[in-house]
């Protein structure tokens, strides 16, 4: 169903005028963007359960219409500061996809901003942060009404090198 | 009317499979000499049952066989008959037979009738031997039916004839269908009203019937109650003698019927199959479904006319539908998981024959064949579990004085074992053989060019070899299992089902093949723990017991690891609190329980706050979306929507023990912690 | 039509006795041992019962007495469906109250001509 969805936004905002879709998200006063075609759907935030033995930006794992699904936090994700979460903390519900197969993912976020069409050409490529955002999960940057919106690689948030950096990390 | 019955042919196959398993099932329990009569009742039954609707689908080589089966069960069951291991051989060899004939008919194909008819002709002779003949059906005589113009019947009834469910009035009425009926009745009998029995017959008749009916046909229609009364049956005055025609109907008709059925036969095609499921899963989706029925109401109710102030009844309600579908969801899901016992026990008859043909002593230990699996992954496991069980009973258990020889009981044994562990299906196929011989399987490869010649392997390298396209470790190849299909081919089909096959083997000792199969779905029965604020589930297999702690018990070892006295042994503690960061109610331990768990022989006590509920939980897997986890099989969906993930003990052990030596080793006569120091 | 009762053990048997007498408009109940048509027959009457002999936990033999036993049944007809053609059976069902008996393998058309006998 999902595909389907997606493809059925595809065909709406279509991809030939070479712009795409992003939906933004405030984190730390910054604003960032998911592709859309990623994005499966968006929930408030609810409790997860803890999984023993990973990494601290795992919050856990919810139901999910009866999947297991986990819950990444973004702050401590990109070692940010931790802020109690409120009542515009959402769960932005995404399509990962890592070692040849797609999984099904949370991102928790401060609050969901807007959707944006950004062409591709207006996307520039990420300079080296100085601390901040690891430049790993940064696809591009681009300017929207004279904010700047950072354009996330949603498959980096979970790819297999960092799978086995949680090996690693948690053995 | 045509009724047609070929429907039911799918369901007859589907009984008779069931049937042929609980006969040799029960032939196989049989104990020569002394049989347990039920058990022969039950095989008895089984083929009686076939027989019965075999006749149905004119398949007449069924019935003819399992007549003759049936006819050798009676007299066992008789006690007319010792059961002797002989027999007990032929009924397998039977209930072999039928197997194919059956599948035969089943696809349609032609079939090979010289062993059934071999066989068949072996069980005349043992009927024959003891006497006992078996009896043989009288073809009942053709009786010359009479072209007549009509039948005087006299029919006086006993008095007791309603108490047998028949009624006179419809026997005529039966009558009445043959031809022109006359009803005079005879009021003699009656006595006064004072003395009258309500229920009994008085009345007797004196009948009429006009029409070509044969006296057969008559006498028929009073078959059932020629003994409950007086029957008279004579022609009328002018009977004509006879023309053939009549009698013949009968027996046209019943080669029509199997001609029929031969032919429906060869057009049967495989049908689509079918799932027993358990009444008790039935019923808790039936109980489900009506709880659905009862939101589905609550949440009409509350959408006429509605208005804010019923907000919170719309959301309980929505949360009450998510509960109900997810419940009915996961008993649909239940309905597909099967007891992996349905392929496990085609064994015991496989290693019976197999060690009689090799001339072995084998024995077969099953375990865990309750643990449940998909039906699907149910299916597909059967080959290459028999596979790897013939080789074990060919290649792997050695004859009987190569045993003795190298100093082991002459009986050798193997081992089939299932379980649930770390979010899998672990099956394990052991036998206590000759193991595999590493430096003939590496020469071997060498010689095929599967290794370089100077590359040097570790023994698991060696061992995994044996998974290569042709490669087959018999030195010769045995009518059993030399036949072309490979432990590749198992491999290929393990993987097909996403699964993983490794062996381990010690030369001289035994080996192991270990098959782990993912869960897609799985359910698993679950003892709920409260460790901190989060719900855990132990699988409740891997229950051994559940204590308080008790103070004056508690010991250290090796500085650092926490044990447990209990019955003579040390069982390492594992504060769950610590290895998930939860906080526990209380810091003393002997406010708290133990659950001294058991995984791959390794035991270990398991330090929770609170034991909360049993209950059936299905598995889900964490990697689906995720990754696997160290120390958890999974998680699952608790009644109220949240999660709660399950433990898996061995990991859990595992992880607890790996700074300490092996705990489970100390095997102390004394329970003295100060004999420890040296164990540890 | 009929509300009529099959009781046997085997599946197969049963599902073609109640598919041919339901493809005549009777109303079929299913049990599949004596236990099972006695606890059905206690909580209702039918105009005929159509039982196997040789069933586990309780046969035919067993279930026609128990069944006379009910008000119920003391004049319904309870018939015999038997594959042993032989004489003794439909004697000793006979004696334990069966009204008559059905010989296995049967032809729709045979079986519900046959059990005209029995219904009104």
């Amino acid at each position: 169903m999902n595909q389907e969805q997606s493809a059925v936004t595809e065909s709406i905002i279509g991809n030939s005028d070479g712009t795409s879709q992003y939906l933004t998200f405030m984190l730390n006063d910054e604003e960032y963007g998911f592709d859309i075609l990623r994005v499966q759907e968006i929930k408030g935030w609810d409790s997860a359960t803890p999984i023993p033995n990973t990494p601290e930006y795992i919050k856990g794992v919810i139901n999910l219409r009866g999947t297991i699904v986990p819950i990444i936090d973004l702050r401590k994700r990109f070692v940010l500061e931790e802020i109690p979460y409120g009542t515009t903390t959402v769960v932005i519900v995404v399509r990962v996809e890592a070692e040849d197969r797609e999984r099904i993912m949370g991102v928790v976020v401060d609050a969901v901003s807007d959707v944006y069409n950004i062409a591709d050409a207006e996307q520039k490529p990420p300079p080296d942060f100085g601390g901040g955002v690891s430049v790993e999960f940064v696809k591009g940057l681009s300017t929207v009404d004279e904010k700047l919106v950072i354009l996330l690689d949603i498959d980096r948030l979970l790819n297999a090198e960092e799978l086995k950096a949680v090996d690693a990390a948690t053995n | 009317m045509a009724l047609d019955l070929d429907q039911f042919k799918q369901t007859f196959f589907e009984e008779s499979a069931e049937g042929l398993d609980i006969m040799e099932d029960g032939l196989l329990n049989l104990q020569p000499g002394s049989p347990d009569i039920d058990l022969v009742n039950d095989i008895f039954r089984a083929a009686h049952s076939m027989k019965g609707a075999a006749g149905n689908f004119g398949f007449n080589h069924v019935v003819d066989f399992t007549h003759a089966l049936e006819t050798l069960l009676d007299e066992m069951r008789a006690g007319s008959r010792n059961v002797t291991e002989d027999t007990v051989s032929l009924l397998l060899q039977s209930v072999d037979c039928l197997r194919e004939m059956l599948s035969v008919l089943q696809e349609g194909t032609d079939p090979d009738e010289s062993r059934s008819v071999e066989l068949l002709q072996q069980i005349h002779a043992l009927l024959e031997n003891s006497g006992d003949t078996p009896a043989t059906e009288a073809v009942a005589a053709e009786v010359p039916a009479a072209e007549v113009t009509g039948w005087k019947i006299l029919f006086v009834p006993n008095p007791d004839l309603l108490r047998t469910g028949n009624d006179p009035a419809r026997l005529f009425r039966v009558l009445k269908d043959l031809g022109t009926l006359t009803v005079q009745v005879s009021t003699e009998q009656l006595p006064s009203l004072d003395q009258l029995v309500p229920e009994d017959c008085y009345l007797s008749w004196s009948l009429t019937l006009l029409g070509n009916v044969a006296e057969e046909q008559i006498r028929e229609v009073f078959e059932w109650v020629e003994d409950d009364c007086e029957i008279e049956i004579s022609p009328l005055e002018s009977a004509a003698p006879v023309q053939s025609e009549v009698s013949e109907q009968p027996q046209r008709s019943g080669t029509d019927r199997r001609t029929g059925g031969d032919r429906r036969e060869s057009g049967g095609s495989k049908e689509a199959t079918s799932i027993r499921v358990g009444t008790d899963k039935i019923d808790s989706l039936v109980n489900m479904v009506g709880e659905l029925v009862i939101t589905q109401s609550m949440l009409s109710q509350v959408g006429r006319g509605f208005d804010m102030d019923r907000l919170d009844a719309l959301q309980n309600g929505l949360v009450q539908l998510e509960r109900n579908s997810r419940e009915l969801q996961d008993a649909v899901m239940r309905i597909r998981m099967l007891p992996i016992n349905m392929v496990f026990s085609r064994f015991p008859r496989l290693v019976r024959d197999m060690s009689q043909t090799l001339g072995k002593d084998i024995e077969l230990v099953v375990s865990g064949e309750q643990t449940e699996l998909d039906k699907t992954v149910l299916e597909k496991i059967g080959d290459p579990l028999v596979h790897l069980v013939r080789n074990s009973l060919d290649h792997g258990i050695e004859a009987p004085d190569d045993r003795i020889e190298s100093g082991k009981p002459p009986r050798g044994t193997i081992r089939l074992q299932a379980a649930h562990e770390g979010g899998k299906i672990v099956i394990q196929i052991s036998d206590d053989g000759a193991g595999l011989p590493v430096n003939k399987i590496l020469a071997k490869a060498r010689e095929r060019g599967l290794v370089e010649p100077d590359q040097t392997l570790s023994k698991e390298e060696v061992l995994d070899l044996i998974f290569q396209p042709g490669f087959s470790t018999a030195d010769v190849v045995t009518d059993v299992s030399g036949r072309g299909v490979g432990m590749d081919v198992v491999r290929r089909n393990i993987k097909a089902l996403s699964g993983m096959i490794d062996v381990e083997s010690e030369e001289g000792v035994g080996t192991t093949f270990t098959i782990r199969l993912p869960l897609t779905v799985a359910i698993m029965d679950g003892q709920l723990v409260r460790v901190g604020t989060e719900t855990y589930v132990l699988p409740l297999v891997s229950i051994v017991e559940s204590i308080q702690i008790e103070n004056q018990r508690l010991n250290v070892i090796a500085s650092s690891q926490q044990v447990y006295t209990l019955r003579n042994e040390y069982i390492p503690i594992v504060r769950l609190h610590d290895l998930f960061g939860q906080k526990p109610d209380s810091n003393d331990l002997d406010k708290q329980l133990l659950v001294v768990v058991e995984g791959e022989g390794k035991k270990a006590g398991l330090v929770v706050d609170e034991l909360l509920a049993q209950q059936q939980v299905v598995i889900k897997s964490l990697e689906t979306n995720y990754m696997a986890i160290e120390g958890l099989s999974g998680a699952t969906i608790l009644g109220d929507g949240t999660v709660a993930v399950i433990l898996d003990v061995t990991g859990i052990v595992h992880l607890s023990s790996s700074d300490l030596g092996a705990p489970t080793d100390l095997q102390p006569t004394d329970p003295q912690p100060t004999d420890l120091d040296h164990a540890a | 039509m009929a509300k009529i009762l099959t009781v046997d053990d085997s599946k197969t048997m049963r599902e073609m006795v109640a598919f041919t007498l339901e493809s005549a408009g009777h109303e079929v109940a299913q049990a599949e041992d004596g236990v099972e048509a006695l606890s059905i027959a206690k909580g209702q009457s039918f105009d005929l019962v159509i039982t196997d002999i040789n069933m586990p936990n309780m046969d035919g033999l067993t279930l026609i007495p128990e069944l006379r036993a009910l008000p119920a049944f003391k004049f319904a007809p309870i018939l015999v469906l038997t594959t042993e053609s032989a004489a003794d059976k439909k004697t000793v069902a006979k004696e334990a109250g069966a009204t008559g008996w059905i010989v296995k393998p049967f032809k729709p058309e045979d079986l519900l001509a046959t059990i005209k006998k029995v219904l009104g």
